[in-house]
């Protein structure tokens, strides 16, 4: 028996936005049932490293590998570009990206919006991606809202209907990129909860948060990203209550700080 | 007030009134597509790109009423349009007004949907992108239906234009509204009962067009009512 293969594995990831250096080669696997929490300040890269696993963002160098399958990459123009659009479209299918501003299609209802990629880009059944939009809404707490539009909804219900988007693609993995960072501190909690829920089901997930409780208390492994680097991983205990470096103990006190008043 | 003659007037205007909206259907709705195409074009890679802004600039620089002179007129005079498959068309005059006012509202419209393609949030692209939606599933799904639903109520002043500009087609002999009402008035000398009567009609139609664009925006635009979260 072999193990199988890291549902993502990342190897010396690098990305640069102009003169500016976002990512300093970054090496990162995930096994199924992984929840990993990404923290860091603003600015240390860790959005654009969530953002390179569907490639969101293209790397300028380094190499992404789906469950043991590497995306193929070429050179356009002196930069790199997937080179098979179609295998980046169907690997992105596999994942589902919930947003720090929601990205709810505006023009759609609420089971619509869930409803639209299962149908169109994964071609399944409308009655059956139908069904799994209402058991998914009832997940999330919003099955009476399954008509409504997005603007019709709070930010917090926003977030829950883009959690159940994601969710229907049938995703080996869900990226968080910041999920509560745009929303009023009153409907933080609400999310939070529907995010702990799908952990404890033993779900694969990748968290940029802010939120450090929640992260210390939802994730199998934190890792600290630091100018582009991974500063410091391990269990969360170790991360957040004996970090190792000086800069980790740093930005987890200043958090505590911040948000225990 | 001579009402027979009011009522005999609108009665012969009327019977142009299929044709106006013939050549208002048809230019509007081939405009829209020809638009939309060229909108894409427009906000594409540069070759495309430039090739429309030209298409635009010269279309909505220069009139509507040169613009088909030069089809009616001027088209017939290479020898090589004479004998191409689409002459039995181009040497009709309906065809010909048909043609000036497609081209030119689609100009115009072209630049309504550039700025509908560049209000589309950026955050509802990478939501279809990450979704895994190819880009032409992207355009068909997202970017296409939040791009015109935002050009609808600019598209609908350029529709109402469209309606008034098909009475130049009368100086190509086509006997639409505004043709029949030059008609009548060459024989009783009465401007202005003639084009009131003619005006009414304009004003009923455009009233009766900027209602419907309305009602669509409505139906088409249920996330802007209000609602309660």
């Amino acid at each position: 028996m072999t193990a199988p293969p890291p549902t993502i594995t990342l190897t010396d990831i690098r990305k640069t936005f102009g003169t500016l250096n976002v990512l300093k080669g970054i090496s990162l696997t995930a096994h199924e049932g992984e929840v990993i929490s990404i923290i860091g300040a603003s600015g240390s890269g860790k959005s654009t490293l969530l953002r390179c696993i569907p490639l969101l963002e293209v790397p300028d160098s380094g190499t992404i590998a789906i469950g043991g399958e590497v995306v193929r990459m070429k050179t356009r123009a002196g930069h790199p570009v997937p080179a098979d659009t179609a295998q980046v479209n169907r690997l992105r299918a596999s994942f589902g990206f919930v947003f720090q501003n929601f990205n709810l299609w505006a023009h759609m209802t609420v089971l619509q919006n869930i409803i639209e990629a299962p149908v169109h880009v994964q071609r399944r059944p409308r009655a059956e991606a139908v069904a799994e939009a209402e058991a998914l809404l009832e997940k999330v707490g919003l099955a009476d809202k399954r008509g409504a539009y997005p603007a019709q909804l709070s930010g917090g219900q926003q977030q829950r209907v883009a959690i159940a988007r994601a969710l229907a693609m049938r995703p080996r993995a869900l990226l968080f990129d910041e999920p509560t960072s745009a929303l009023d501190p009153e409907l933080v909690g609400e999310v939070l909860r529907v995010i702990a829920g799908l952990a404890s089901e033993g779900r694969t997930m990748l968290i940029v948060t802010h939120e450090m409780a929640f992260a210390a208390d939802v994730s199998t492994r934190a890792i600290f990203l630091h100018d582009g680097q991974i500063e410091e991983q391990g269990p969360p205990a170790q991360v957040f209550n004996t970090p190792q470096s000086d800069r980790t103990r740093a930005f987890i006190a200043r958090h505590l700080n911040r948000h225990s008043t | 007030m001579d009402t027979t003659f009011l009522l005999d007037t609108l009665g012969q205007l009327l019977s142009g009134l299929p044709l106006t909206l013939e050549l208002a259907g048809i230019s509007i709705t081939a405009g829209m597509v020809l638009a939309t195409a060229l909108a894409l074009l427009r906000t594409g890679p540069r070759p495309g790109a430039w090739f429309v802004r030209g298409y635009v600039y010269v279309l909505r620089g220069t009139p509507l009423l040169l613009q088909i002179f030069l089809i009616y007129y001027g088209l017939g005079q290479f020898d090589w349009v004479r004998h191409s498959l689409l002459w039995p068309f181009l040497r009709q005059p309906y065809w010909c007004a048909i043609l000036a006012l497609t081209l030119n509202t689609a100009a115009y419209g072209s630049e309504i949907i550039r700025g509908g393609l560049q209000a589309v949030p950026a955050g509802a692209v990478e939501a279809g992108r990450a979704a895994g939606m190819s880009r032409r599933l992207l355009y068909r799904r997202i970017v296409l239906p939040l791009a015109l639903r935002q050009a609808l109520p600019a598209y609908s002043n350029e529709m109402i234009s469209m309606i008034k500009a098909t009475s130049l087609a009368s100086i190509v002999t086509m006997m639409e509204l505004s043709g029949i009402a030059y008609a009548i008035i060459s024989e009783t000398y009465r401007a202005l009962e003639v084009f009131l009567c003619a005006g009414a009609i304009y004003l009923t139609l455009t009233f009766l067009l900027s209602r419907a664009v309305a009602f669509a925006e409505a139906w088409l635009n249920p996330h802007l009512r209000a609602g309660t979260p």
